[in-house]
């Protein structure tokens, strides 16, 4: 393929804003799940392990409240420094990750608490251990849980929602994106080379993917962009978690108020392209 | 021969009543290996087949009503790569004579009615579009109503790009829809052939009650292409197989095609006979 062919499509301006959106969504210095997780919840407390021989630190568990509201969390985490990118694995996991998420589902609905989860991940590891391990087994039984989970359930994209990684622990009751995140069915490098066998293109590949924020917004994927401060969230934590909290407590809100229906998280799904009758 | 059979003859050499083999390179009378189910009279591997001919080898003859055939989608994002989305499901509309990727309907097999669906790979890699995800899941939905045990055969890249996001917003769909089959206590069995990848087997493909695969068959959430590039790691022999998967516990049975129809027989036999005393007393 030539440039030209792509560029009738997608403009350099065009191209150029999808990829500075992924960028600031990818900045080193933006608060990860920890960091927000700390300042917008109450007595957090970490808990370890999917209870069948394993420990994944790109995925974390736990327990919080939220004002008066008990909560079960479940966040992707990026690692910052060169030590913890590499015991966080870039926040992609492994089937054990997934399995622990689904162990916090399983104790939120038998204990009745509402979970928030925090998604912030490029998706699921591609490595050959993840695969003999069962990645796509431990991620279609995630979906599943998710899907079944007795509780209100919110989500907040906070940084890249990459694939079936992010979606593992997406399907909420509502779902909050802020305002530089994105959720994509792959990953900018992944789709440039599949489509233009190039990973060159990514931001052509950005731009007809249609990954910004807004977008999730107008097709219905997201209730809610959470605005930013100036510039990004990396240019003040404290501020983003201070324009995140709010949103948290309201949308948890809104989910009970309306009579919570699990049912009606599966018919959202299900429904979820709007493209056809019913 | 059916146009099902299109993608089969697609690997036939320059003599169109000629099939070469793509593992051992033998060249067979297409009829041959036709009547063998596409499967090599040489070495038994078992050449990709289209939706049509995967029905025609199922279906007890003359039992399939297809659902939903009018169902297709639309090109959400105007997407464009190196050619237009919407040309690219033009040709593969004629090529594979299919709305998409994807065939669904009620057949008898043995004499057990399913609600059965099979993915086309020939048609842009059996790849989850909006479409397809509808489909499916209407085909799971009534297959509940109807009270069948669903049948799904699997042979999917997984997600297409060209959808972006809707695409990966099937995974979830499908598996919505299977909570509706489960509410009814109705089995699903799960069929893996080559080859079945990324958002396909990482939702419904690995939730079936019972799933089996072809012998040989590609399965896996991330290629081996990908995975080499991305870590540099060696794949061991047999890496992603359906008999590599079969020794770790995630499949329960490799199936040779010339087999399949009698163990989904005696499957379903099992799952849909009559149901006996106890579990009456559970409904
Ligand atoms: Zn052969």
């Amino acid at each position: 393929m030539t440039l030209g062919e792509s560029e009738a499509v997608a403009p350099p301006d065009d191209a150029a804003a999808a990829w500075a959106h992924v960028e600031v969504s990818r900045h080193p210095d933006r608060p990860y799940s920890l960091d927000l997780i700390e300042r917008c919840l109450d007595d957090f407390i970490e808990l370890h392990g999917d209870r069948q021989g394993g420990d994944d630190a790109a995925v974390v568990i736990g327990l919080a409240r939220l004002g008066g509201q008990r909560l079960a969390v479940v966040a992707n985490q990026k690692g910052r420094t060169l030590e913890e990118r590499g015991r966080r694995n870039f926040g992609m996991a492994h089937p054990e990750g997934y399995r622990k998420a689904q162990r916090l589902f399983a104790l939120a609905g038998r204990l009745q608490l509402p979970v928030v989860s925090f998604i912030d991940t490029p998706g699921a590891y591609p490595g050959v251990a993840a695969e003999e391990r069962g990645q796509a087994w431990a991620i279609a039984q995630t979906l599943e849980a998710q899907l079944a989970l007795p509780t209100p359930y919110l989500a907040v994209v906070i940084g890249e929602g990459g694939s079936g990684g992010a979606l593992a622990t997406l399907l909420a009751d509502a779902v909050l994106v802020l305002e530089h995140a994105f959720l994509s069915v792959a990953s900018p490098e992944a789709a440039a080379a599949i489509l233009f066998r190039d990973a060159g293109q990514k931001q052509h590949a950005a731009a007809a993917l249609r990954l910004e924020a807004a977008n999730l917004l107008e097709w219905g994927i997201a209730d809610e962009i959470v605005p930013e401060p100036p510039g990004g969230a990396h240019t003040d934590w404290d501020a983003t978690a201070a324009l995140l909290r709010p949103r948290l407590e309201e949308r948890l809100r809104l989910i009970t108020e309306r009579g919570f229906d699990p049912a009606r998280r599966r018919e959202r799904y299900r429904r979820l392209d709007g493209l056809f009758e019913a | 021969m059916s146009i099902s059979a299109t993608y089969a003859r697609s690997q036939a050499g320059p003599d169109a009543g000629a099939f070469t083999c793509t593992a051992c390179k033998a060249t067979y009378p297409l009829a041959q290996v036709a009547g063998n189910l596409y499967v090599c009279p040489g070495c038994s591997h078992h050449a990709r087949i289209g939706a049509h001919e995967r029905v025609r080898q199922l279906a007890d003859r003359g039992t399939f009503q297809e659902w939903d055939a009018a169902l297709a989608g639309t090109d959400r994002l105007e997407f464009f790569d190196t050619r237009a989305y919407v040309d690219r499901l033009d040709e593969a509309r004629v090529r594979q004579q299919l709305p998409d990727a994807i065939l669904t309907g009620q057949a008898a097999l043995q004499g057990h009615q399913v609600g059965l669906a099979a993915f086309d790979f020939g048609f842009m890699g059996g790849s989850l579009s909006t479409a397809v995800g509808e489909r499916l899941a209407r085909a799971i939905e009534h297959s509940a109503e109807a009270g069948l045990p669903f049948v799904c055969v699997t042979s999917s890249g997984g997600a297409r790009m060209q959808e972006g996001v809707f695409s990966l917003m099937q995974m979830a769909k499908s598996v919505a829809a299977l909570h509706r089959l489960a509410e009814a206590h109705l089995p699903f069995i799960s069929i893996l052939v080559d080859p079945t990848m990324g958002g396909s087997i990482a939702s419904f493909a690995a939730l079936g009650d019972v799933i089996l695969a072809e012998p040989k068959a590609m399965i896996g959430f991330t290629g081996a292409r990908v995975i080499t590039q991305a870590t540099y790691e060696q794949l061991p022999a047999g890496f992603q197989t359906s008999e590599f998967h079969h020794a770790r516990g995630l499949i329960d049975r490799v199936v040779d095609r010339r087999e399949l129809k009698e163990v989904l027989a005696q499957l379903l036999a099992v799952l849909a006979g009559p149901s006996g005393e106890h579990s009456q007393a559970l409904a």
